[in-house]
């Protein structure tokens, strides 16, 4: 979608150079066709809990000595729609994440905007996190939060390490806030040198 | 034919009959009274100048044109102080009428305004995505009570509301009793009405605030002094300590499964404040803002799929099998 758009316009413009009419009729094709574009963002899964099973060896953070050879995590869906992101950010604050971890900036727990991650920075890992609790402090919230808000919670946690997307990632507070919003924030860049 | 006719009338008055509680036709409280005035008023007014104004139009329109004696310019001097008459005489009726329009509209607003700071009883409601969370302030910290969803207020006296939004733009309407009133975040307002009548009455969301704005209603109950006193006395009291044994295990699903991190149940560890408070939730007559009725069977479609329910609504479906389930609805069920 997003390459072949541009390549439209860019035949339309070519051809344009033999006949005015021919530009405009492509000009007319291009706005029909980028119109409905705008008309759907994204598809908001409203239905209740969609528990999405981690895949084996979650367990392991980038850190982990393992044998090198862990495949990259694959995007969850929960980090690559805006809704869900955005319903973690609320949840962030109605569970009280805030109360230690403040907007991302760290506390009482760690920070979660910067690029230390002590039980890895993957969904997997954070969901993991967040359901079983980590010793330093991390309490457990299984059980008391449902799957799907578990994962909506690890992918706004992913957008405020910058992990997230920026059409994906929410955008600026209307109240005041001392951080840049999250679709603002710096891409990460693990000191191990590999991509999130 | 005739039976068409029939079944239109029917479907007619079953739609009518779809207004009743919101009858802005039928007030039952002074500010609603004062607005339904108006509205007579201006309709009639304004009917009369409609008719006279088409009939004078057709009148104008299907005048056979007499024709002109001579030049029609002869007579200009004359026509001209006719018309000058008339043009200056329907000008003062009109700046007549409007004057009274204005002044009666006026009147109405003043009387609205002048029970202003005679309220006996002031409640604070918040608007949230998508129901009312509901204080009523007292000198005494401990005897404010914390509810939703539904007003109780006494009969003839005045009760002033203040407005504040949680998150987006609302509105607040009762059209039995009181006209509309936003709230705004950051923004403070408020409202007094008197309720003449015992009732019960509808009230609803009347700013469109998200995908669940038609669900975002409520209810206020008007009755005698005694009755609104001993409902506040009920309501002040901490919850009823589950006596059966399933209700007790719904208790222990309550606090263990995360519903306690929304919702308050005083007397116990819930202590959540972003969701509606339920220490006397089966008190209620409704359920999720005017949503379902306050039974044990849509209790349990509320909290086993809130989801399927009101999509979009801010309560997660939880993750509970099916006996967690009855021993949580039983519970909330028992929270008169
Ligand atoms: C009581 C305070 C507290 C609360 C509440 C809390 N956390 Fe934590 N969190 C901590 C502490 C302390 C740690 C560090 C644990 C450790 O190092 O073993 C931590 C660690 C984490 C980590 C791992 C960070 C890393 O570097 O790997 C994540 C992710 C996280 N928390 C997310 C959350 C979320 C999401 C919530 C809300 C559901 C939450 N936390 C609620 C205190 C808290
Ligand atoms: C993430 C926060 C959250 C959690 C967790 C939660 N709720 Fe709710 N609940 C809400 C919100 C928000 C509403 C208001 C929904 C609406 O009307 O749109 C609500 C409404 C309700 C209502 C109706 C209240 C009324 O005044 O009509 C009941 C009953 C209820 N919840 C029970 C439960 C039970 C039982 C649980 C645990 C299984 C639970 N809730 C978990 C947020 C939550
Ligand atoms: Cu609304």
């Amino acid at each position: 979608m997003q390459f072949w758009l541009p390549t439209v316009f860019l035949v339309a413009i070519y051809r344009g150079q033999k006949s005015d009419a021919a530009m405009m009729r492509a000009i007319m094709l291009l706005a029909l066709l980028v119109a409905p574009a705008s008309c759907q963002r994204e598809e908001r899964d409203l239905t209740g809990s969609v528990p999405e099973k981690p895949a084996a060896g979650i367990e392991q953070s980038v850190l982990h000595p393992g044998d090198g050879n862990n495949p990259a995590p694959a995007r969850s869906k929960y980090e690559e729609t805006a809704f869900d992101v955005a319903e973690g950010k609320r949840l962030f604050q109605w569970f009280n994440c805030s109360g230690c971890h403040f907007n991302g900036g760290g506390g009482i727990g760690p920070a979660l905007m910067d690029d230390k991650w002590f039980y890895g920075s993957s969904i997997e890992n954070i969901v993991a996190t967040i359901k079983e609790g980590r010793p330093n402090g991390m309490p457990s919230f299984k059980g008391l939060v449902p799957e799907k808000e578990v994962w909506q919670l690890a992918a706004y946690v992913r957008s405020v390490g910058g992990f997230v997307a920026k059409d994906v990632a929410p955008s600026r507070n209307d109240d005041l806030n001392a951080a840049p919003a999250e679709n603002r924030a710096p891409t990460p860049s693990p000191f191990n040198g590999k991509g999130p | 034919m005739t039976r068409l006719r029939g079944k239109a009338l029917l479907l007619a008055a079953v739609f009518l009959a779809g207004c009743a509680p919101y009858a802005v036709l039928e007030p039952q409280g002074q500010s609603a009274g004062s607005i339904a005035g108006l509205l007579h008023l201006f309709m009639w007014v304004c009917m009369v100048i409609w008719v006279a104004v088409v009939a004078a139009l057709a009148y104008a329109a299907l005048k056979r044109p007499t024709p002109a004696a001579g030049s029609p310019l002869q007579s200009a001097a004359e026509f001209d102080g006719k018309a000058n008459w008339i043009v200056g005489s329907f000008v003062a009726l009109t700046v007549a009428i409007l004057a009274v329009l204005t002044l009666s509209s006026y009147l109405a607003g003043k009387t609205i305004a002048d029970i202003t700071g005679t309220e006996t009883v002031t409640i604070h409601v918040t608007g949230y995505q998508w129901w009312w969370d509901v204080e009523y302030e007292d000198t005494r910290p401990d005897r404010t009570i914390y509810t939703a969803n539904e007003l109780h207020v006494p009969v003839g006296e005045a009760v002033k509301i203040k407005l504040d939004a949680g998150d987006v733009i609302h509105s607040i309407w009762v059209p039995s009793l009181f006209g509309k009133r936003d709230l705004i975040p950051g923004q403070h307002n408020e409202l007094t009405f008197i309720a003449e009548k015992p009732g019960v009455y509808r009230g609803q969301c009347a700013e469109f605030c998200g995908f669940q704005h038609a669900h975002m209603g409520f209810t206020i109950v008007a009755e005698p002094r005694p009755a609104f006193d001993e409902w506040r006395r009920e309501q002040l009291a901490q919850a009823a300590i589950p006596a059966a044994l399933e209700q007790q295990q719904g208790r222990d699903v309550f606090l263990s499964r995360g519903c306690g991190l929304c919702h308050t149940v005083r007397g116990t560890d819930a202590g959540g404040r972003v969701a509606p408070d339920l220490t006397h939730v089966a008190s209620r007559q409704t359920l999720a803002a005017g949503t379902l009725r306050m039974t044990m069977t849509d209790l349990a479609r509320w909290i086993s799929d809130p989801q399927a329910i009101k999509p979009g609504t801010k309560m997660p479906k939880a993750d509970l099998d099916e006996r967690e389930l009855d021993a949580v609805v039983a519970y909330v069920g028992s929270l008169k």
